[in-house]
């Protein structure tokens, strides 16, 4: 093997220019990847961070019947907040939330929405519900998070009719005025929902003492059986999380599997050249006493150095760009935000030895691969016609 | 191995190239016995099998029909991996065309065989060197075949083919790609190695300059041998 590696290391050197660009372009795939792994996982974790800080802490509890991909069943999906849940709520490590069904009119438009009542001195979530809190009993204040408000045109003052069922199923309505527009980058507690305080929600309605959602504090580390009430730990509430950056990653391999096809085609093809200008040479190999095996190894060795001198190159400016990157993050421009989730935040990316390890494996492998097929031309060869310059 | 004792032998061997409809016989029926320290030649006008005859003896190329011995072994009943051994344990090719490796120094070609056959590293560098010796070019060791002349290309392609001090050394035209006074050079060297090595060498040719160096001159003729006389 030393001798193979030795006699490989040579030849790839030797054909000079055309090495060196396919190592340069396999090079970029491979810091591409790094790249773009590490800031969909720094995504991913932040995208969680934030999620924990401002909606479900350290998990939650849900009324049996709530489902928050089918508004329809909210009618139902409300109860008294159990009594172990209140005594936490009542020592600060949980917060109660209902939610109710309801449609907005800012401006002759309508948008069904989902009315959410939290308490406005809660410490549990990062939540700018103090805003909420208002002495006078005539006006009803109101948050939303900055899509909402674009989408429904409202500046922070403004007044906008509300209309919902209250629990005998008749239909009221009353004036909410704006008092704060949250920049989040949380949108599961920003489109289509309008907060208003917890006591004011339960008023209107007449769900008196009731929920929808209790959500523990961080620390609270609580996860005790409650009829009627389903808990829902960290890993089933984040799942979303991962799927959503799953599905978003998916976009951005595009870039690296078109980078990585395209140092893979380029391999091959100096692989299929060079066996090509090199049957004599292959003869002669043969002539002097090497199999026919010993030399597609030898040939595959050649191309697949390729990956190791490109894990070298991508090393030597990848890894100051990338940990640049690492220490400064990404600014999200404000457009990714209309369908991504981060809002004029920096993205710190997350590079772990794992993901370069892995991705150092992927390149290799893949680079072997692609080396080897062009090398079963070599099987076919007869040493006689070889050594003439002939392939049939 | 004693001089004399017999190192090649072929029997029958009939060579058949399909050629379209029609079959093009390349070797027929040929008999040929090789010694050991034979300096011998194939000659005859072009077309007549010369090339095909040595490639089978080199094991690099089947008969149609026949056999082959060399070295005790049936080259026709040789896997690849057997053949390749026989060619790297017993023969060297020598080339019309150099065939050096162009990314290897003059050095790094004479130890390529040394490599595959695992020889260690100080006997290598011991048996390059002497090899090198052989055909003057010790002092062009680190040179590439790019910076080498025809001639000196050859040489070390000698050294290349003798340094695992073969039993058989087959060379196809070695001189046709160079001049007179390059031709005479490397026939001598050849034709001391014979001498002091006691190496049996082959050759394909119709120059007359290295028919003038034979012991022994075998004429071919439509894939047949019709001449085989001792040159004193
Ligand atoms: N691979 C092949 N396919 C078909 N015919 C072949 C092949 N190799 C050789 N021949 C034919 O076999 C015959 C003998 O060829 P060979 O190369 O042995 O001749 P030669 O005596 O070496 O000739 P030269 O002096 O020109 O080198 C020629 O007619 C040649 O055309
Ligand atoms: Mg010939």
């Amino acid at each position: 093997m030393k001798l193979y590696l030795k006699l490989a290391w040579r030849n790839l050197l030797a054909a000079g220019l055309r090495t060196w660009l396919n190592v340069i372009v396999l090079s970029f795939a491979f810091v591409a990847i790094i790249w773009s792994q590490g800031l969909y996982r720094g995504l991913s974790r932040q995208a969680a961070q934030a999620m924990m800080e401002a909606e479900i802490g350290g998990g939650q509890y849900w009324h049996e019947n709530y489902d928050p991909y089918n508004p329809l069943t909210l009618d139902k999906a409300h109860g008294l907040v159990p009594a172990s849940l209140a005594k936490l709520i009542e020592e600060g490590k949980a917060t109660a939330i209902l939610i109710v069904q309801g449609t907005l009119y800012p401006k002759g438009r309508f948008f069904p929405v989902l009315i959410k009542g939290i308490e406005p001195r809660q410490k549990v979530l990062l939540f700018p519900s103090k805003y909420l809190e208002t002495s006078n009993p005539d006006e009803i204040p109101a948050v939303m998070g900055s899509r909402m408000a674009n989408t429904c045109n409202l500046k922070i003052g403004d007044t906008v009719t509300l209309r919902w069922r209250d629990k005998s199923g008749a239909f009221d309505a009353r004036e909410l005025r704006l008092v704060h527009v949250m920049r989040t980058t949380v949108q599961s507690i920003d489109q289509g929902q309008v907060w208003i305080s917890l006591d004011r929600l339960r008023k209107l309605t007449g769900l008196e003492n009731e929920a929808t959602v209790v959500t523990l504090a961080r620390e609270a580390n609580w996860a005790e059986e409650i009829p009627g009430w389903s808990f829902k730990s960290l890993d089933f509430l984040l799942k979303d999380i991962d799927e959503v950056v799953r599905s978003k990653n998916i976009g951005a391999s595009i870039v690296y599997i078109v980078l990585l096809s395209l140092a893979m085609l380029a391999i091959f093809d100096t692989q299929v050249l060079s066996i090509w200008r090199r049957r004599k040479e292959i003869g002669t190999l043969m002539a002097l006493g090497m199999t026919r095996s010993q030399v597609i190894k030898l040939f595959t060795l050649e191309g697949a150095l390729h990956g190791v001198l490109a894990a070298a190159v991508a090393a030597i400016y990848g890894f100051p760009l990338l940990s640049l990157f690492a220490r400064k993050g990404l600014g999200m421009p404000e457009v990714v935000d209309s369908y991504g989730f981060a809002l004029g935040e920096r993205i710190l990316p997350v590079y772990s030895a794992s993901l370069i390890a892995g991705t150092a494996l992927l390149v290799m492998l893949v680079t072997t691969i692609v080396s080897f097929l062009p090398t079963r031309q070599i099987a076919k060869l007869k040493p006689t016609e070889a050594l003439r310059g002939k392939i049939t | 191995m004693r001089k004399g004792e017999i190192l090649i032998e072929t029997k029958d061997l009939v060579k058949i190239y399909p050629m379209g409809r029609h079959e093009l016989v390349a070797l027929n029926r040929v008999n040929l016995i090789f010694r050991k320290g034979e300096f011998a030649g194939l000659v005859g006008p072009s077309g007549s099998g010369k090339t095909t005859l040595l490639n089978i003896i080199g094991s690099l190329d089947l008969p149609t029909s026949g056999s082959a011995v060399v070295m005790e072994r049936r080259v026709e009943e040789l896997s690849h991996k057997e053949a390749a051994r026989l060619r790297n344990e017993h023969i060297g090719f020598i080339f019309q065309t150099f065939n050096l490796l162009p990314y290897y120094t003059a050095y790094e070609n004479v130890e390529f065989p040394l490599l595959l056959l695992k020889v260690s590293a100080s006997e290598r560098r011991r048996r390059v060197m002497e090899a090198l010796d052989w055909v003057r070019l010790a002092d062009r060791a680190s040179s590439r075949p790019a910076q080498l002349s025809g001639g000196e290309c050859q040489r070390v392609a000698i050294a290349r083919a003798i340094v695992k001090q073969p039993a058989i050394i087959l060379a196809d035209e070695p001189t046709a790609n160079l001049d007179a006074e390059n031709s005479h050079n490397i026939l001598q060297i050849m034709a001391e190695l014979n001498h002091e090595l006691g190496t049996t060498f082959i050759f394909a040719t119709h120059d007359e300059k290295v028919i003038s160096y034979l012991k022994r001159k075998i004429t071919l003729f439509d894939g047949r041998v019709v001449k085989d006389e001792i040159i004193s």
